[in-house]
């Protein structure tokens, strides 16, 4: 794909490519992973403060906690996101609150926030899932592929 | 006058005889918060849209030149603006109530100097006597525009650039007192097949480059000639390419003295990464915080170069490379010829 790219551009075009890149400050790449790992991790935990705590104190078992767990992160992230929050810890987490659910919430309601102002019908209903859209799409269409690939692979492999 | 193959010089000393420049919160946080007219501490500005906002804000901006300038709304008799929003709607909007003739300029971050040089040119060859250029942007109505809603928590590379909210507008007339404008350099769209739009520094240097060495060599002069040479919005990482690019070329360049609006606007602890950009970039920087610099006889002699990168969320989705334009003006307190 670079490389493609690569093709299509003049020699004037590519050798300035090579000069901007110098100066291009990269991605701190191993540095953006370590806080992502941490920040992720400290939200996973916070999940699981959250599961032992309808364990504990409601009807729920460890499988059924799951849902109220769910739920209750996807609130907090919301909440977040409307105070304007969310976003700054994500500058600084990246991957680490994106991953997670909360990231999925916050992909939706910061695009219902965003186009609050178009009307309920066509602003938040029309696009708040102009981000999470995709997800919804290809993680169904994976499932999809890898259910044929089971059913194949049990069903008339004989394993 | 013609000078070169793009260069006009104004002959008849058209003058910026008042400005007017609005920001928001972030930017009244900023290291210039002094340079502006007015600082509005809420970033809706009391609209219930953030384009509501940034449509009041161009409007202060104007009535606010209008009134140092010591005119009436019925004194102006263009009114030259653009913005970044679809179809330059804010811009439009505004020119409602402004009421004047109205010119929509699309530059994207050039339009301040586009609308600078224009104005220049009406007055100079006396088709009006009081013109108006102006413009203005708003973070999260630029966000929502070309990037994602300003609450989702993606993570920006620290290429990327933070758009001002702020707005500016100067009155360029024949009579008055004032900075004269003495030239502009209209930009060529260079395309250097730079694709990541958060890295628009390094996509606008080659341009910027690009009009400034056209403009010292139309004017048949050299950097020197500038106390300052002052870019719009390169940023940190535009502004070394930019430096780098003269050298190639062989253009002496004084590093001290190639400032970046996108540099001045905020303080170094601000979490801007490569630093600011937007029509309200140059726009408020030079209408406010240069020229004050100008009038207290620090800068004498400046050219403010309001680069742009003419893409749009489609563009770029769609593969496209990024074209930009840079407009050059030149801006000296006693005219071209003390």
């Amino acid at each position: 794909m670079a490389d493609q790219k690569k093709k299509n551009l003049t020699p004037v075009q590519q050798e300035y490519h090579s000069l901007a890149k110098k100066h291009e400050i990269q991605r701190p790449v191993m540095k953006n992973c370590i806080k992502a790992f941490l920040v992720g991790g400290f939200i996973c935990f916070i999940g699981q403060f959250v599961q032992t705590f309808y364990v504990h104190f409601f009807e729920f078992n460890e499988r059924t906690a799951g849902n109220p767990t769910v739920a209750t992160m996807i609130f907090i992230a919301v909440l977040l996101t409307g105070f304007g929050v969310y976003d700054r810890i994500a500058q600084f987490a990246g991957a680490g609150t994106a991953v997670p659910v909360t990231g999925f919430a916050n992909s939706v309601a910061s695009a219902a926030i965003e186009h609050r102002t178009e009307g309920y019908v066509l602003g938040v209903g029309g696009n708040m899932f102009k981000l999470a859209g995709s997800v919804i799409v290809f993680g169904t269409f994976a499932a999809f592929v890898i259910a044929i690939i089971k059913t194949l692979i049990v069903g008339w492999g004989g394993l | 006058m013609m000078l070169g193959h793009r260069t006009w010089f104004f002959e008849n000393n058209p003058r910026i005889i008042a400005t007017g420049t609005i920001c928001g919160p972030f930017e009244g946080n900023g290291k210039i918060p002094n340079d502006f007219d007015t600082i509005h501490a809420d970033l809706w500005l009391g609209q219930d849209s953030y384009e509501k906002a940034q449509k009041v804000m161009f409007e202060e901006a104007c009535t606010k030149a209008i009134e140092k300038a010591g005119l009436t709304k019925e004194k102006i008799e263009f009114l030259l603006g653009g913005d970044l929003i679809n179809q330059i709607t804010p811009t439009s909007f505004a020119s409602r109530t402004l009421s004047a003739p109205y010119i929509g300029l699309f530059g994207a971050c050039s339009t301040s100097m586009e609308g600078l040089a224009l104005a220049s040119l009406i007055v100079d060859s006396d088709y009006g006597k009081n013109v108006l250029a102006g413009t203005a942007s708003h973070n999260t109505a630029t966000e929502k525009q070309f990037r994602y809603p300003t609450e989702y928590g993606g993570q920006k590379p620290p290429t990327a650039q933070w758009t001002v909210t702020a707005a500016g507008a100067a009155i360029v007339s024949k009579e008055g007192e004032g900075p004269i404008v003495t030239s502009a350099t209209l930009g060529r769209v260079i395309d250097m097949g730079m694709t990541d739009p958060f890295n628009m520094g390094g996509a606008m240097a080659p341009a910027a480059v690009d009009t400034i060495s056209a403009h010292l060599k139309d004017r048949n002069i050299d950097a020197s000639y500038y106390d300052y040479i002052f870019t719009g919005d390169l940023g940190s990482i535009g502004r070394e390419i930019a430096l780098d690019l003269f050298k190639k070329h062989s253009i002496p360049m004084d590093k001290e003295k190639f400032q970046d609006c996108g540099l001045l606007i905020y303080k170094e602890d601000q979490p801007v990464l490569a630093g600011g950009s937007g029509c309200g970039c140059s726009a408020g920087v030079t209408y406010g915080h240069l020229l004050n610099r100008m009038k207290q006889g620090e800068i004498k002699r400046m050219l403010v170069v309001a680069t742009g990168a003419l893409l749009s969320p489609l563009s770029f989705q769609q593969n496209e490379t990024i074209p930009c334009i840079a407009h050059a003006v030149a801006i000296e307190a006693g005219g071209a010829n003390e």
